[in-house]
Parts: structure tokens; sequence; C-alpha cells
């Protein structure tokens, strides 16, 4: 790797836990062949780096940049297009980026409820706010005006705000999965662009339990039923995704006997993970009578959307709940009725 | 937009079919707005586009203009689909790469408002054009036929088709419920307008289908599962106990005879309960096959487990009489089936006022059959409960018929039979015979000049409908033989009351008790009152909308023999149109499993309805057996990893489409919103 004269390399941390970052590690011993090959000029949880120094670089002089969370902030989106403009390969890194992930769960409510959630109604994390105080874009001090990115309504996905060339899936993904892409970059060896870097199959290929016709007669939560080591979980009537979620993990929550939450997102091809999922367990539900299954499904699936869309409601097709604002800008929000 | 544009380049031909459309909507503003859209070529509208010119307007084009690909905007696919397919593949262009958008049955006859029918119209026909650009070309694939098939039902309808078809040297497998063949007509005494004996006329007829090779006839029997498509059905037969070996069987009857019963017992269900049968019995002289049949409800042996056994001794060396005897299953692949399930008389005792099942000499046409037959349980003398001859009958037309209360239908047999029934019942007992009817119906061969004939034998008829039958009490309040029967004759304008010591109900026919279900078994439909659906009431009265089932008789509709038999030749004709071709062109639109992105989780393997999807154990894929598969989507929809894809229903091709109805289309607001 290191013959190669060295490559820029710029790793940013958007809407995401900051799980992606640390799973760059997983690479172990190997981040130091990344570290000859590439000068990382822009890595802010782990190195200095300034905006204003990529915002000099010329147009595509970094050649990867590794792009993890989604976008729910005006600073966020900045740099989702910033760094699009100053690489020439950008990578969806991760759930959040590839398809919203868990915070873009929140799409399932709109930045008045959010703000009230986190602000008004408190909770562990903040202290009682009887002024009602929220972050506002600008706010006036007598030594200046201070500034606050704006909190949009919706979270978008990476390639919702901007073009993607690849895609790196999990949440966070795997070393090996990471360790793949990047060989594959430094070598060129890239697949079309637009491309999933990952297995085109599901997690059903990986697991080792033994499948036979399915028929559900009834679902169970995980701490129901202590499930069957050897048989297909889903078959034990628990809520396993592997049906549905791309390959690549190796399986390793089946593995030990707890059914995928699909963090690795959609195989090739599907435009909404969560209709998929559902579309399959209900041709499964072993009944004729559709009393026994309007049952089956009120008893065995309480939450649908955190079932079925954990890590994909921001890019199904629906995208969001309902809204009842006209979108991002700051204004819109207070014009909101209750909802 | 999800799906990206593909390029192309489409004509869009626009039909007025008449006034139909024309008349309906503007279809000049509907080509300019066609015109307009994206990879649209030309757009035009003719008066008939299913016309030799209509059509020609398109070939023409794909040479003149170099249309890769063409919308049709006119009527349902269903009629004239393969038409303008045909017409693009005459011109050199893949027949799959037209659409058609039916503005006629989903816009112009629903729509009332012109305005509205555009923007309507509009929205199809942007969605054809952005759907056509996705489509590929598509190759059709044959594959064998089995040369073999199946009817259901062993009435005369039933016995007709297999008889034809046998002719025709072709393998036929008839079922039947029964333990014998024969059906209703069987049970008939004489058939209208001719008078022929039923029996004479049909037990020929019964033991050419049993001395067939060609038919293997299997009674007391039902399809259980039907799967598979068109040219390969497999289909599970299940075999009842008989109790007695069709294959050791004589026909001798010493069974019957040295049964512990001396004497019958018990209500024969083919004489309608009127006659007795022991345990053991043969439903009717000349049943086919012309083998007993133990009825386990009522044999000691097989209900009580305690008998002498009389019948397995009287049987000897034979062993014909098998008590262990247990269902068994059969298993046929047939190229088509020819449903021929026939009906059920109307029950009329849902209607109290006519005092069937309470008072005891109101009979139902039918039982009236078996009274009269020689074969039946009074060795054909007509007599009331009591033995006696009846002196006046009144016969009661439209009996569940033309009634709102029950079915609104006229079930089109009951004039004509309450006519033979006159005769008949006048020639055997000189009774006076009243027909209450609403109205005379006797449009057929011969039915007019009968109805002439029976007038002139001296029946009367009464126009109007009965109302109430009434027992007649005698003066010291015994209950007598007699009746009073109350009709309001509308040709008098009064209430009359006649008394009668014998009344008949001339009971409609409907559909069979599981009609429903032997519907869904054969994937074909219903009309509202429950008899099967014709793929078309007037070009293709036989046909379903199941490529290879045929109907046969009176569960598609209400008819008599001769237009039975007549649909029976029809729906053998068809079947064996199809099966003799030797192979079928299967319609490329089925599913396919991509392996490479197949995991194997098998949510699909068991949602097909025609058990097209295999599992491969080894490579841990499932996959499409495309002869069986019909395109029907549902694996497609169930795979969770997408990798089954509808060819001719892909993704983007759907998603097209409803971009092309919500984006291109989008109507203009009618009312401002106010901000």
């Amino acid at each position: 790797m290191s013959e190669k004269p060295k490559g820029k390399l710029a790793l940013y941390w958007a809407a995401s836990c900051g799980g992606c970052d640390i799973a760059v590690l997983q690479i172990g011993a190997r981040i130091l062949d990344v570290a000859a090959a590439f000068d990382i000029v822009l890595w802010p949880c782990a190195a200095d780096g300034k905006v204003r120094d990529v915002e000099k670089m010329a147009d595509g002089e970094i050649d990867v940049c590794l792009f993890n969370g989604g976008i729910r902030t005006s600073e966020q989106e900045y740099m989702a297009q910033l760094l699009r403009r100053k690489s020439k390969v950008l990578v969806a890194f991760g759930s959040c980026a590839q398809e919203g992930c868990i915070p873009g769960l929140a799409n399932m409510n709109n930045r008045r409820e959010i703000f009230d959630s986190v602000y008004k109604e408190g909770s562990a994390t903040t202290p009682e706010n009887s002024d009602d105080v929220r972050p506002q874009p600008e706010t006036e001090m007598p030594e200046g005006t201070l500034h606050l990115p704006v909190f949009y309504d919706t979270l978008k996905t990476l390639n919702q705000t901007v073009e993607v060339d690849y895609y790196l899936p999990g949440c966070p993904p795997e070393g090996d999965m990471i360790w793949t892409a990047i060989t594959a970059i430094v070598e060129g060896k890239l697949p079309p662009p637009g491309s999933v870097i990952g297995a085109n199959t599901t997690v059903c290929d990986e697991c080792k339990r033994t499948r036979t016709e399915k028929k559900i007669k009834k679902f169970y939560r995980t701490w129901q039923i202590k499930p069957d080591p050897d048989i297909c979980l889903l078959e034990q009537g628990l809520i396993c995704c592997g049906i549905a979620t791309r390959a690549g993990c190796g399986g390793l929550c089946p593995e030990v006997n707890s059914p995928c939450i699909g963090c690795h997102g959609p195989n090739d091809g599907v435009q909404d993970y969560g209709a998929r999922m559902m579309s399959a367990l209900a041709s499964v539900i072993d009944s004729d009578d559709p009393e026994e299954i309007e049952q089956i499904i009120r008893d065995g699936v309480p939450d649908p959307v955190g079932s079925f869309y954990r890590f994909s409601l921001a890019s199904s097709l629906l995208r969001r709940k309902k809204r009842s604002t006209n979108g991002n800008g700051a204004a819109a929000a207070t014009k909101t009725k209750a909802s | 937009m999800i799906t990206t544009q593909k390029s192309a380049r489409i004509g869009v031909y626009i039909c007025h079919c008449g006034t139909n459309i024309a008349g309906a909507l503007d279809v000049e503003q509907l080509t300019a707005f066609a015109d307009k859209l994206p990879q649209v070529v030309l757009a035009k509208n003719y008066k008939y586009m299913c016309s030799d010119p209509g059509q020609d307007l398109v070939k023409k084009d794909i040479a003149e203009h170099g249309l890769d690909r063409v919308v049709v905007v006119a009527c349902s696919p269903l009629l004239h689909e393969a038409t303008f397919r045909k017409a693009a593949e005459d011109a050199g262009l893949n027949p799959f790469l037209v659409q058609m958008a039916n503005i006629r049955e989903q816009v112009a006859w629903v729509t009332r408002d012109k305005v509205d029918a555009l923007e309507k119209a509009k929205a199809h026909v942007a969605a054809a054009a952005r759907r056509v650009a996705q489509h590929e070309p598509l190759e059709r694939k044959s594959v064998p036929i089995t040369p073999r098939v199946l009817i259901v039902g062993g009435g005369i309808a039933g016995i007709e088709a297999a008889l034809t078809l046998a002719d025709a040297d072709k393998e036929v497998i008839l079922v039947e419920r029964e333990p014998s063949i024969g059906g209703h007509m069987s049970m008939f005494d004489k058939t209208f307008p001719t008078l022929d004996c039923a029996a004479c006329i049909l037990t020929p007829k019964m033991t050419a289908v049993k001395s067939n090779p060609h038919i293997k006839l299997l009674t007391h029997s039902e399809v259980e599962k039907v799967d598979g498509a068109v040219g390969s059905y497999k289909v599970r037969v299940r075999r009842k106990a008989r109790y007695i070996s069709e294959e050791n069987c004589v026909g001798c009857m010493a069974c019957i005879d040295e049964c512990v019963f001396p004497k019958p017992k018990f209500p024969n269900e083919y004489d309608q309960g009127l006659g007795l049968r022991k345990p053991v019995y043969l439903p009717f002289p000349q049943a086919v096959p012309p083998v007993p049949i133990i009825d386990p409800e009522t044999c000691l042996q097989l209900s009580k487990g305690q008998c002498k056994q009389k019948c397995v001794e009287a049987c000897g060396e034979r062993q014909a009489v098998l008590l262990e005897q247990q269902d068994s299953i059969e298993e046929f692949e047939v190229g088509a089936i020819i449903v021929a399930t026939g009906f059920k008389p109307f029950n009329p005792s849902v209607m109290p006022y006519y005092g069937y099942g309470t008072l005891p000499n109101v009979y139902t046409s039918l039982e009236i059959e078996r009274l009269i037959n020689a074969a039946g349980p009074t060795g054909g003398k007509l007599m009331l409960r009591d033995g006696s001859t009846p002196k006046r009958v009144v016969i009661v037309h439209c009996v569940g018929s033309r009634d709102k209360n029950y079915h609104t239908y006229c079930s089109k047999v009951c004039c004509m039979y309450s006519l033979k029934l006159a005769h008949l019942v006048k020639e055997k007992t000189e009774a006076e015979i009243f027909n209450c009817y609403i109205d005379i119906r006797t449009p057929g061969k011969g039915f007019e000049e009968f109805y002439n004939r029976v007038q002139n034998e001296g029946v009367h008829f009464i126009r109007g409908k009965v109302g109430d039958v009434s027992p007649v009490v005698s003066d010291n309040g015994q209950p007598t033989n007699m009746m009073t029967i109350q009709v309001d004759d509308t040709l008098l304008g009064k209430v009359r009351k006649i008394d009668a010591d014998m009344v008949i109900l001339a009971v409609g026919l409907e559909p069979q008790k599981d009609a429903e279900e032997v519907r869904r078994m054969f994937g074909i439909s219903c009309s509202t009152e429950g008899f099967f659906l014709e793929k078309h009431p007037k070009l293709a009265p036989v046909n379903t909308a199941n490529d290879g089932v045929f109907l046969a008789g009176v569960c598609q509709g209400v008819k008599d023999i001769p237009e039975t038999v007549a649909q029976a030749s029809a729906a053998a004709a068809k079947a064996l149109a199809l099966i003799d071709r030797g192979s079928i062109e299967l319609e490329p639109n089925t599913a396919i499993i991509d392996e490479e992105h197949c995991s194997g989780c098998r949510v699909c393997n068991n949602l097909c309805p025609f058990e097209a999807i295999e599992y491969d154990e080894e490579k841990g894929v499932s996959r499409v057996i495309a002869e069986l598969c019909k395109g029907c989507g549902t694996c497609v929809a169930a795979c969770p990893a997408q990798a089954i894809t509808g060819v001719h229903f892909t993704n983007n091709q759907i998603i097209a489409e409803i971009e092309g109805v919500l984006y291109d289309s989008a109507p203009p607001r009618k009312e401002a919103v106010s901000v």
C-alpha cells in the first residue's frame, strides 16, 4: 500500500451516535496501513482539522471521504455539501448516512415535538426548563450575535442531500467490511458508483440455523421465550429481520440466540425495507381468518415502525410521518397546529 | 422521481370507441396532452383503434417513425390487448412493448363530468406512457400439455363431456361425489317436452362411461386439491370408503339380501327419503357402477362394531365386502378440467306458508319425480302419504325463484317440468290439476306446443302467485287430507281458494352448497347468485378466467337437459382443442428468483397457489418453476430480500406507472389553497 503516493482521507460525523468513528478502529493494526496510504485531512473525532482548511482545498482534492451520520441540521447539510465538492469519492459510512438509522426514527415527530420532548417535558438529561428556553439559530448577546445550526424538521439521509458514490452498511459497519472497502478504494477496484459495498444476499445466508417452510401462529418478544438454538428464530415466532437484511455481519445476532434487528439495511434493489419485512411476515402468518390475523399482529407487533423501520425510516418511500408543517425552515414549525 | 427514465420512442393512440370514449371526454385535448409527455414521439386519435385501419395506423407509424413503444388508450386489455400486441408484432415490434390504458371502462363509462373524465384519462395515459418506457422485450415459452381431462361431476353434463372426449381417444378422469353417476337426470321419470323416459336415454350413456377404456370413473369420491396450472394441473382425489370393492364385486347383491336387517329401514337419499333402504344398498337399480355401498352410519358393524357380518359371509370367497376399508387418496396430472358440479333444488321448508315439511301431502317436484318413476319407491304409483290416490292437485310455480326474498332469477326449467308433471299426474291418476303460475315461459323447441297440449288435456291454469297452503280440518276437528290453497288470480282480479289433496312445489334450482369451496379450489369466480362465472357471457360461455378450466351444465347457470348436453359438448370441444395442441404457449410474465440475491430464507416456499416454488436444499436457494408460475406476484411481494422479480410487473414498472398518475398528470386544483 505504501508504494503508492499518499492520498487524502477525510472522515466526518453528522447526525449519528459516534459509534461509526469508533468502528473505524475495528480494523485494528491495519489502521497503520491506512495512515501510510493516506493523509488524514479531517477527522474531528480523532485529529485536529479545521473546516476552513477544507474550504480552501481545491474541488476533488480529497480522495476519499467516509461520512457517517444523517443530515439533521444546517451545519451537517453544509458539511455534506462541502465534503461532496472536495472529495473524489464520497462514502455513506454506516446506517445513519445510508438510511437514517435511529436518529431517523425522529421522523415520526416534527421539530417542535422533538424540542418539546427534550427542552420542555424534561428527561434524565435535561433539567427542568420552566422558562421554556429553546435553541435559536441566532441569539443577540452584548458581545455580538451567537449562531446555532438550524434544526430541521426532517432527518435526511446523505444521498437525499448530496450525491453519494458508495455505501457501507451497518450500525456500525463491521471492521472487515471497512477494510474491504478501504482496500478496494486504494486498489481502485471499486464497483459501479452507487453500489453498496457488501454482500447482495441476506443474513439468512450466513445464519447456521435450520429453516423450513414458514408458518407463524404467534409472534413473541425476545423476553417471552427461550428460543431453540438450532431452529430459525423467525419460525419460532421471534421477529428476526435477517430475512430482509443485507448479509455481511456473519449473522452475529442469531448466532447468540438473538433475532436480527436489521442494522445492515436492505438487500440490493429494495426500495423500502420495512415494507419488505411487513409484506414477508404478513405472507407467512398461519391463518385465513381476518380477525385472528388482526389479533396475531396486534399482540405480536406492538411497535411496527420500531420493529420494521428501526434503521430505515428516513430512507423509506414515505420517509416520515405525515408532515403538518411545510418543511425545513425555522419559522415553519411555529405555524404547526397541535398534533 | 424514483425511477430513472429510459430513452424510448413512444407512440400514443387514443381510441374514440365510437362515442363510448369520444362522447365522454375531449379526445383532442387528451391527444394534445399525450403528445407533450416525455419520450412520446407522436400521439393520435382514431374512431376505432381495434379496426383494421386503426391497427394499420400503429403498424405504419412503427415503420415510419421508428416507434419502439406503443400505448393504446382504449378499452380493457382483457378485450384488445391481444389485438394490439399482434399488430405490434406484425410490424416487427416485440408484443410486450405495448401497453393499454383503459379509459373506456375505467373512465368514460364511470365519469359523468367531461372535465373530470379528461383529467382522469390524462392520469391513465401518463401512467401507461411512463410504464411502457420501462418495458422489456419478452419471449413466450412453450410447454407440453398433459393430454388428460378431469371432469368433476357425473351428471348428464359430466357424462356427455366424458364420452365426447373419450370418443376422441382422450383420457378422462370422471369424479362423482355420489355412489353412482347419473345426477339429477337419473331421478326423473320423463323429460319434457318429448316425454322420453329419462332412464331410457340416460342409462345407455352411464354404462358407456363404465365400459369406456379411456374413462377412469371414480364414484363416491371428491376432488380435494388442485395445484398447478393449465396444461399440467395436479389433482388430488379422495376416494371415500365404499366398504365394497369395486374390483371384486360382481353385482350379485347377495350382501344386500343377507344383511342382518331383514327389511329396508333407512330413508334412501336417492329417493328423496321417500323410499327405504338397508345399510348396504344400491342407490337405484341402474346405478353405475352397479356396486352396492355400505352406509357407515347405519351399518351395525361400522357404527357400533357389533354385527354378525352376514354380508361378508354372503360375499364369500369373492371377498368384495371390505368392512376395514379406509378412504384412499389418488393423484392425477391433467391438462384441462371441466367443472360440471350441477345444482341443488331449492329447499321450500324455509317458506312456512307453503307447509312443506309440516303438511304431509305437500311435495317438491323432485319428490313427485320419484313417486311417478317406475323405479321409485312406489313402483311408479302416485299416491298420498296414506296410500290413496290424489284427486285434486295444485302445482305451485316459481317456488324460490323470481322471488326477491329467495332468488330473483327465473329457474327456467320449472314451467316446463310443471307442465310435464301436470300431464303425467293426470295421465296416472285422472286427478283435477291446477297450475298456479306467475307467467308461463315456454321458449324452446316444441315447448309452446306442449303447453297447448296440456291445456287441451283439461289442466287448469291460474295466473297468480300462491299465498298460502293451509290444512282443512273436518267438522269434528279431525285433520283431513285436504288443503286449501289461496291464490291471487290476477286474471279474474280476485283471491281464489282451491281445495286439493296434493300440492306440488315447483322448486327452483340453486348452486350447490359447497359451490364457494369448489370455486376457490378451481380458481374460478361466481356470479352474485353463486353460479360459476363464465369468461364472457356471450363469447366465452364455457371458458372461465382460469385458462384450463371449463364449465358445463347448471353449475354455470340454470338450463335444461338439451342445453346442458350442448354446453357439455362445447366444454369437451374446448378442452379437446386445448389438450390436443400438444403444447401451450406460456405468458412470459412469471416470477424469477435471482439466486445471487436469494438467501434461502424460505418465506416464499408455501405461498405459491400454483406450487411453482421449489427449494434447492443443496444450494440453499428457492426456485420458480416457470411452467407452473402464473405470474400472480404473491411471492414477489413476500420476498424480503427482493430476490424475486415479477417479469412485466417489476418495481420500476409499477412505480413508473404511479409516478405517471401522480406527477405528469397532476390536475390543476379546482379551488386555490389558501396559504
